[in-house]
């Protein structure tokens, strides 16, 4: 169970995060939806410890995870996978090497064994064993994007974070990584929160949609409900309407 | 560790070297007009040795790594940091600073005294090699003079100086690294400001030395 309890963050004037209340129950998938600049990015580093709130405790089984420090703080990583934005791959290191990152420098697995595990983690995002000698800059945005799913996966974490899964990816690409994080999610057992404006990989992955707005939670609620919340910040981001309570800032 | 002792070291050896052979030539030149004026140029090879291996040597293969080395590093990690891939290495239970920044350091404090050794032994050689083939100057008597007169401590020092700027210079550029922000730009102005920042102090904490090192109690 995760838990963002009266989470406040600000940077300078802005307030990014205004009393933040989420949670996710265990073994669900979460997906937060919202505008560009809506504090969506800062929630989840709040919970992966990257970025230290200003108030309030986010709850990872009853602990609070923005008060950890130095080894144990490290050691609740061991429990989590992170997809990024951007994929973040190391450019220096091979896609095999990359994905069997953790294996290898947090957990002490000697190479070949790590090697292995790392294909096994390729082929279940539906990669050849050709690309794990590749540099990650020699691979297209989704390759990309599936290498990091890969890596996130691959010491079987209890809890995974994705940061925009499908952005910047064709409609076929997108939707093969929303089946991929469906399918990796649901086998793992693991619960999930996910980031996102792209409102089919929501429907595709979501049990639980939360809208997020100036830092606040509006509304959730289960997938089903989507296109009846009822709630006018719901239905003009679900309809794309330029007119309605969210102001664009462009 | 090694391909940072690799990327730091080796590569640096060719501008290091060049600098130190033209920086040993003109200062023979130098300081041979300079000691005509009483007299005094047979304490040419004494006067460059001593500048270079006290001085020069340690000085200027610094100031070329800062060039090299800190704008290098500054550039690495404002860019991993710009991708999220220092965000990353934390969520894979990997410290920063224990994966980025130590080899760095470790490799710059090693190597940078190595590269000053090569800095002097170059550097003297260029004063040399002016000394023998323009100005008259008998090779092995120049080479024996230099030899007779250079004490340990003058080549040592030079080298507890090096290990100092090679902290310097890994430091400056981690820092900067570590601290870009804004993309592109943020990592252009980051790779600037790890190469000035450097180099101002290395003279700054070069005068320090040299001052504590110079001391008569």
């Amino acid at each position: 169970m995760i838990e963002w309890r009266g989470v406040r963050k600000r940077f300078g004037d802005r307030v990014v995060l205004d009393r933040l209340q989420l949670s996710v129950l265990p073994g669900r998938s979460l997906v937060v939806i919202g505008g560009s600049g809506q504090g969506k990015s800062v929630m989840l580093k709040t919970a992966l410890g990257l970025i230290r709130p200003d108030g309030g405790q986010i709850l990872i089984d009853g602990e609070d995870v923005a008060r950890l420090t130095g080894r144990a703080a490290q050691q609740r990583f061991s429990r989590l996978g992170m997809l990024f934005q951007g994929a973040a791959l190391f450019d220096s290191l091979s896609v095999w090497e990359n994905i069997a990152f953790r294996l290898i420098n947090a957990d002490g697995i000697a190479r070949h064994e790590a090697r292995r595990r790392a294909l096994a983690a390729l082929s279940k995002v539906r990669l050849g064993a050709r690309v794990a000698d590749l540099n990650p800059a020699e691979l297209s945005g989704g390759m990309q994007k599936r290498v990091a799913l890969a890596r996130a996966i691959v010491a079987e974490p209890e809890i995974m974070f994705f940061d925009e899964p499908t952005t910047g990816l064709d409609p076929i690409t997108a939707s093969a990584i929303n089946q991929l994080i469906t399918q990796q999610v649901k086998g793992l057992g693991c619960t999930s929160v996910t980031i996102t404006h792209d409102l089919a990989s929501a429907r595709a992955i979501a049990d639980e949609v939360a809208l997020l707005h100036d830092g606040k939670v509006r509304w959730q609620g289960p997938v089903s409900d989507l296109d009846r919340s009822g709630d006018p910040y719901v239905e003009q981001f679900v309809g794309g309407f330029v007119s309605g309570p969210i102001t664009s800032d462009v | 560790m090694a391909r940072q002792v690799w990327v730091i070291g080796y590569n640096s050896l060719p501008v290091v070297g060049l600098t130190a052979i033209f920086t040993g030539a003109a200062l023979a030149l130098n300081i041979y007009t300079g000691g005509g004026r009483f007299n005094a140029e047979q304490i040419m090879p004494q006067i460059v040795g001593l500048g270079i291996t006290r001085e020069l040597g340690p000085v200027l293969a610094a100031l070329m790594l800062a060039g090299r080395v800190s704008a290098g590093i500054a550039a690495e990690i404002g860019a991993m940091r710009a991708t999220e891939q220092i965000d990353a290495l934390r969520t894979l239970s990997t410290d920063p600073f224990q994966y980025l920044i130590a080899p760095r350091l470790a490799a710059a404090i090693l190597v940078l005294p190595l590269l000053t050794l090569v800095a002097d032994a170059i550097g003297v050689g260029g004063g040399w090699l002016v000394a023998s083939q323009t100005l008259g100057f008998n090779p092995d008597v120049y080479m024996r003079a230099t030899m007779d007169f250079l004490r340990g401590w003058d080549i040592g020092s030079g080298l507890v100086k090096a290990a100092v700027f090679g902290l310097i210079i890994a430091t400056m550029g981690c820092f900067h690294g570590f601290k870009a922000s804004g993309g592109a730009r943020g990592v252009g102005r980051a790779t600037t400001d790890a190469v000035v920042s450097a180099a101002v102090l290395i003279f700054a904490s070069d005068y320090l030395l040299t001052t504590l090192f110079t001391h008569k109690p």
